[in-house]
């Protein structure tokens, strides 16, 4: 056991599967020589030679296609897009290749990579670095959607990821890469050293894709949330002295609805938390299957919190980054109703 | 079946690494004054040579020599020179001004200052320029206001952009200025566009492109080529190869061989290289390229060979990459330096009026940042309402985010 941040699990996620099979290569750019703009893969062509761990030329519809075209050869990649906001060049690739290259050639060709990026705000990125798009992969059939929220998950997720048989895209809130953070701006992020997720097995472990996570018990409202806004909602929570039960998704696609049904059937009221922006965010997709499965259990509407419909901005991030006021607004109304 | 070695992938790396010697021997440089000049409506076959090559103008010695030389006059060079130096004492400012946490990011243009100052002043005011991050040359040369600039990095009560735009980000249709994306190499192909809009309106503006050597290798770079020469766009498309993308060496985005200006000759574009870091060579070939552009001969590419002194940006650290003394064995020398050399050997700048300007540069820096202070920086003192996040998104506020601007207590 070691004590790591989320940047060092993600990192030891690729070594430990480096080191198991051989077939796994990771590239992107500044990936190779100088370990990625984040170094989260710092150390990997050092260790593993430059034709497992190299630098791509800036374009993301080549990695994410040369990418499938090694998964067809029978590798396995795990790719990094620099930021998130960066994978619209590689869009088409994701999503009329990767996604159905399976589907499409009755198995006869699959396509196992990894598409790991950072994602979200709070670093003061401004619009090209703070963009959280689970939305736009959820919406995509045959691909795998994670996003964890500390660094014990990141890794065992990871590891899960790199060894799916299918394309899986891996966020990674930049926010948490140091450390959890309860969403008061003016508090610094406490190291992942003293929590107790940044404790991690150094060797291989997996979690299971499609599971979610309670991160506290509760009975009298339902929080559900995944990334960054899981750590909100805890402070949430905690602030209002709200007695909710705060589920972390962690796989948003597929979603482990068993967990959120039997949750919100027990407190009969639910809050969904996340920072992408609310209209067809994903917490749209989790409201409408509350509604369906646990229409009669509600004893309130279900409530959104989101970022706003806007881009994000670079001066007023803590404005539009959902914080615990927010949530805690939003569980004051679900508790009142 | 043939009977061959086993494959092995080539990587590109570069020629040293930090703790090596640099080592730039694989830099072939032209002499200064060697290149021909040709007219500008030469078939771009005739010119394949160009692409290969590097234009350039000012000698060791600081002479002006061969057929590039003289497009400008003393007082244009000593603006150009004024505007270099103001660009590299706005630099040192703001990235203190980083450094003192009174933004969040800053990127600079040191060793770059002549391609976007010298080019700026080839256009004609209404000329439309689609630039990357690191052509704030462009505005100083235009006398855009540093208040304005600042206040944009500042993201203060009074910047332009309401505090939307990630710090150098700005915007200035006025100064022929297009919105800078954070998202490379989608501006490049919009250039194009925009050209394109200007010979189907029969107008006489043209437009400019910009891009670095690594985010050529972006789909959108080569989606311009397509289709600036097949409608023979007036658009003058421009590659700054200063060396370094990120961490990454340009051999990463250019492979092995040609030359970024190479590109071009596979799309008939007339290339040329010329030498970044001499002002009076970007000058002329910048001009030769809008003259070509404004008589409807269409599209010129030019690559500028120059070398990123600084970080990549202030969240980079250049030294985990390659030799800290990299810069100073660059064998094209330093722009301002250059052309400072240049004007005193033609009795027109002295030293003495050399450090003189400096010091009335930075006393002018110092007074616009003074000012713009005064409306607040990104954490301190006035800063743009909460209410602007919501403004803008269209161009009338729907009721769904009007709903929301009130939720925000707006
Ligand atoms: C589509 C996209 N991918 C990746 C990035 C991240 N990124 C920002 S700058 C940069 C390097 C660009 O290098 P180059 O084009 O050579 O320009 P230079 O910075 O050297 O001027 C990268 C990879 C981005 N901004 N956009």
């Amino acid at each position: 056991m070691a004590r790591m941040t989320m940047i060092e699990a993600v990192r030891s996620a690729m070594d430990v599967s480096m080191a198991r099979d051989d077939n796994v290569v990771v590239f992107g750019e500044d990936v190779g020589y100088f370990g990625g703009v984040f170094r989260s893969t710092q150390g990997l062509q050092a260790k593993y030679g430059r034709t497992r761990c190299f630098d791509t030329p800036i374009s993301e519809s080549g990695i994410v296609g040369t990418a499938i075209g090694m998964a067809a050869y029978g590798l396995k990649p795990c790719v990094e897009i620099q930021f998130a906001d960066y994978m619209y060049p590689a869009y088409d690739q994701l999503t009329q290749e990767a996604a159905r290259i399976r589907y499409r050639s009755n198995g006869d060709f699959t396509c196992p990579i990894v598409v790991r990026m950072p994602t979200g705000g709070g670093i003061f990125g401004g619009q090209t670095h703070s963009q959280s798009p689970e939305a736009l992969f959820t919406h995509v059939c045959g691909l795998k959607v994670i996003v964890p929220s500390n660094p014990y998950d990141a890794k065992g997720l990871l590891i899960a990821a790199i060894e799916d048989p299918d394309p899986v895209m891996f966020l990674e809130p930049k926010r948490l890469y140091n450390g959890p953070f309860d969403g008061h701006h003016e508090r610094p992020v406490t190291p992942w050293s003293k929590h107790d997720l940044g404790e991690v097995p150094d060797g291989h472990y997996t979690i299971p894709i499609g599971k979610a996570e309670v991160r506290r018990a509760g009975s009298a409202v339902t929080v559900v949330a995944y990334g960054t806004m899981v750590h909100v909602a805890l402070a949430a929570a905690e602030d209002a002295g709200i007695d909710a039960e705060v589920i972390d998704l962690r796989s948003l696609l597929p979603l482990d609805l068993d967990t959120i049904v039997k949750s919100v059937t027990k407190t009969g009221r639910c809050v969904v938390v996340h920072e992408a922006t609310l209209t067809s965010g994903f917490g749209a997709e989790v409201v409408s299957l509350v509604q369906e499965h646990c229409f009669y259990h509600l004893e309130a509407p279900v409530v959104r919190v989101a970022g706003w419909d806007t881009p994000y901005p670079h001066a007023q991030e803590w404005d539009y980054f959902p914080g615990p006021g927010r949530v805690g607004r939003a569980l004051a109304e679900v508790m009142e109703a | 079946m043939v009977d061959s070695a086993r494959l092995s992938l080539h990587v590109p790396e570069p020629a040293v690494r930090p703790g090596g010697q640099p080592d730039f021997s694989n830099v072939k440089i032209a002499k200064a004054g060697s290149v021909p000049r040709p007219e500008v409506d030469v078939a771009s076959e005739d010119i394949r040579d160009l692409a290969y090559s590097i234009i350039r103008v000012l000698n060791r010695e600081g002479e002006a020599v061969g057929p590039w030389a003289g497009s400008l006059s003393d007082e244009a060079l000593l603006t150009g020179l004024r505007n270099m130096m103001k660009l590299r004492a706005f630099d040192a400012r703001m990235l203190m001004a980083q450094r003192q946490g009174k933004t969040s990011f800053y990127m600079q243009h040191l060793g770059e200052e002549a391609v976007s100052c010298a080019f700026r002043k080839a256009l004609e005011k209404g000329d439309m320029n689609f630039p990357t991050y690191r052509q704030a040359g462009l505005l100083i040369a235009d006398d855009y206001p540093m208040v304005e600039m600042m206040n944009q990095i500042y993201s203060n009560e009074s910047d332009p952009l309401r505090g939307r735009q990630l710090p150098i980000m700005y915007s200035s249709k006025e100064h022929g200025f297009f919105t800078i994306s954070g998202n490379l190499a989608t501006q490049y192909v919009q250039a194009v566009g925009w050209a394109m809009a200007s010979a189907i309106k029969n107008d006489s503006r043209i437009a400019a492109a910009w891009i670095g050597d690594g985010s050529t290798a972006e789909s959108d770079f080569h989606s311009a080529l397509v289709f600036a020469s097949t409608y023979k766009a007036p658009v003058i498309l421009n590659i700054v190869n200063n060396q370094w993308a990120i961490s990454t060496f340009q051999g990463i985005a250019r492979g092995g061989s040609g030359t970024f200006a190479a590109r071009g000759l596979g799309f008939g574009i007339p290339a040329l290289r010329v030498d970044g870091n001499d002002y009076l060579a970007v000058h002329a070939v910048a001009y030769w390229a809008a003259e070509r552009a404004r008589r409807n001969l269409g599209p010129t590419l030019i690559e500028y060979v120059t070398y990123r002194v600084g970080a990549h940006s202030t969240s980079d650290d250049p030294s985990a990459y390659r030799p800290k003394t990299e810069s100073e064995a660059w064998p094209l020398g330093d722009p301002v330096l250059r052309l400072k050399k240049h004007l005193i050997i033609k009795g027109a700048w002295s030293e003495e009026r050399h450090v003189q300007a400096e010091a009335e540069i930075m006393d002018e820096v110092i007074e616009a940042q003074r000012q713009a202070e005064a409306h607040g920086t990104l954490h301190a003192g006035g800063r743009p309402s909460v209410r602007d996040i919501f403004e803008g998104v269209y161009a009338e506020m729907p009721p769904h985010i009007r709903r929301q601007r009130q939720k925000a207590g707006y």
